[in-house]
């Protein structure tokens, strides 16, 4: 490389590119990480971009308030639609959560060295997706208070929760995902936060660091017990992504309405929300790794990477459009046909084109090497694929809910000012978290970039 | 003897590479120590074996957790639906054990996850507020970029002179005593 730097389209040099930028130390990447949290000021970008999501947040409690108060008929729904936004809405968070834990943990078992430095804020955006995610059946079920009714607990009515319903699956799913992915992201911040607390130099910040930390001090013994626990966690994590979006399809897949009753739902939800979750990673990343200027650690080659990921599960997510397609019609079952029929020149036809416009059309200009290595469009096209997936959703729960089996159960949704807050606000909420987030923690393993600075200096050795 | 010693809680030695963290904890156990222990920014290839660490008990406890979470899980499912709660939906079958799959998986993966965490956590004495070791003149540099090793005054062949000439011998760095208070 020492003579001059060649172009960054040449296929040779983007497979080389590392992934961790030239000539750093134990030291340094401890620097640059921890300075964003520590010895950098507050940027006046950073308190704009605060206090604007703060402002939705505070519309989305307006939003959930008047809700609350009013109930859930300030929204779109009615019978027969009685699903609307508010499961698009949770279907989508909850899938953009999966790449998250697919980077940490199925990356991490196949010890791709790449996820190292994208893990944190990807978990992280991971939480803050489940959380997004959770307020929605919750706000749904009208009473939010008698939520814990899905609970199994021994209450005075002597009556337990029907485990046999895909929507107390559910409740144990995403549940049990968010407090796995909570564990996985604490374990991996206990190391950091030590490193934090060791070098603030005020004392509230040592105190709060320090508890954080719980007194974590590098030794040997515990970083040894500290490996096997995390290695268990990933492959615990693992099968449980998997089984997250699965068990979201049920919702659908058990029922007997016409456009969910197929066997493809489970496979196909799982690679939408890798999909999704993907395009939310390159989303935070592009933004995050200028303002901070993490070049040197969010590389190139950690965007294209990622964009390989998102054209695969794309492809899977166009196969499974097309057999959705392909069975519906080949079955012969009247219903199904209709429904292909309704997507295709139905009252929402328009959102079923824009769908496979954004997830199928357009994510294929990623076959293109340039463009996979372009950050602007990169970044444009992670949008793209955001929304495509939430139409997606919305082809899925509403198309099939106005037109089912009998005429005169059809209907029309439309979504009201009140659901378009709650979906902003929600917006805001995890834009905010993760602005909270990369201030006040490392967005970046530091003791995994150190463990990456001692494998690649092995390498050169 | 031991009251003598109570205030030195052992003698640290610092390091720059993690291969000499490797070496120097496998001559301390050459030398005959068994009380001691390596400090390191980052987990170190080959220092458990180095420092002759053989059990670990994380992945048992996970596993014992799996096997609750699945077994109570299901035995839970079964008792509410087939014996407090029975409901007779046009003559199925009231354990119907297919249901069940789901929560009983989604429970063996969270009693394991919080077994293996809170497992690891507690075999590491975590939550712990204060060590001795803290009190080493720049071990806040283990959390950043330096490797170090503390031989504990508990240890029989423990002799501050000729420990601190053992970890000086092996090419350590500000050896010195570290103070219990």
């Amino acid at each position: 490389m020492s003579a001059g730097e060649p172009p960054i389209n040449s296929p040779e040099i983007t497979r080389l590119t590392p992934v961790l930028g030239p000539g750093h130390t134990y030291a340094s990447v401890t620097d640059k990480i921890s300075a964003i949290v520590l010895t950098r000021p507050t940027s006046k970008g950073w308190l704009v971009g605060f206090a604007l999501c703060f402002a939705i947040v505070m519309m989305l409690m307006v939003a959930i308030t008047y809700l609350i108060t009013k109930g859930v008929g300030i929204w779109g729904i009615n019978i027969p639609i009685g699903w609307g936004f508010a499961i698009v809405n949770f279907v989508w968070w909850i899938g953009i959560g999966h790449a998250g834990t697919l980077i940490s943990a199925i990356l991490f078992l196949l010890n791709q060295k790449w996820r190292t430095s994208i893990n944190r804020f990807a978990e992280a955006m991971t939480l803050f997706a489940v959380m997004c995610a959770g307020l929605f059946p919750l706000l749904h079920a009208g009473r939010p208070w008698y939520a814990f009714w899905m609970f199994p607990y021994p209450s005075v009515m002597s009556i337990w929760p029907q485990f046999r319903s895909p929507l107390i699956w559910d409740v144990f799913a995403v549940s049990t995902y968010f407090t796995v992915s909570l564990l996985f992201w604490f374990v991996g911040l206990i190391p950091d936060l030590a490193t934090l607390r060791d070098r603030s130099t005020s004392k509230v910040n040592q105190i709060i660091y320090g508890m954080l930390a719980m007194g974590w001090r590098g030794s040997a013994r515990h970083w040894h017990r500290y490996q096997s626990a995390y290695l268990l966690l990933a492959g615990l994590a693992t099968p449980l992504v998997l089984s997250v979006h699965t068990v979201v399809s049920f919702d659908f897949a058990i029922a007997i309405v016409p456009g969910w009753h197929t066997t493809i739902f489970p496979p196909y939800f799982v690679a939408g929300a890798i999909y999704s979750g993907f395009a939310m990673v390159i989303t935070i990343a592009i933004p995050l790794r200028k303002a901070y200027g993490l070049e040197d650690f969010i590389t190139m080659r950690h965007l294209e990477n990622m964009a390989k990921v998102m054209l695969a599960t794309g492809l899977i997510v166009a196969y499974g459009y097309f057999f959705e397609f392909f069975m519906s019609i080949y079955s012969g079952n009247k219903w199904d046909v209709f429904l292909v029929a309704q997507r295709l020149h139905g009252p929402y036809a328009h959102y079923y084109y824009a769908l496979i416009l954004c997830n199928i059309l357009t994510p294929q200009l990623l076959w293109i090497q340039r463009i996979r290595t372009n950050v602007t469009i990169l970044f444009l096209m992670s949008l793209v694929i955001n929304i495509g997936m939430w139409l997606e959703r919305f082809v899925i729960v509403v198309i099939s809910l106005t037109r089912d089996f009998v005429p005169s159960a059809w209907g029309r949704y439309s979504a009201t000012f009140w659901d378009y807050a709650v979906l902003v606000g929600t917006l805001g909420l995890f834009v905010g978290l993760l602005f909270l987030f990369v201030r006040v923690l490392p967005a970046i393993s530091i003791a995994e970039m150190r463990e990456l600075v001692a494998e690649t200096s092995e390498e050169h050795k | 003897m031991i009251e003598h010693r109570s205030h030195v809680y052992g003698v640290i030695g610092e390091f720059e590479k993690p291969e000499q963290l490797v070496h120097a904890a496998t001559k301390i156990r050459e030398a005959g120590y068994r009380y001691f222990e390596a400090y390191s920014p980052f987990p170190v290839e080959g220092l458990p074996e180095a420092m002759g660490m053989r059990r670990n008990l994380v992945p048992l406890i996970t596993l014992l957790g799996g096997l609750a979470g699945g077994l109570g899980g299901f035995g839970f499912q079964y008792w509410a639906a087939v014996i407090a709660y029975p409901q007779n939906i046009g003559g199925r079958p009231l354990n119907s054990w297919p249901a069940f799959i789901p929560v009983t998986f989604e429970l063996t993966i969270l009693c394991a996850s919080l077994c293996a965490v809170f497992g690891m956590l507690a075999l590491n004495g975590l939550p712990q507020p204060h060590h001795p070791i803290f009190n080493a003149h720049r071990f806040t540099h283990a959390s950043t970029d330096r490797f170090f090793v503390c031989i504990q005054s508990r240890d029989k062949k423990f002799q501050l002179g000729d420990t601190a000439r053992l970890l000086q011998g092996l090419a350590a760095h500000h050896v010195s005593e570290v103070h219990d208070d």
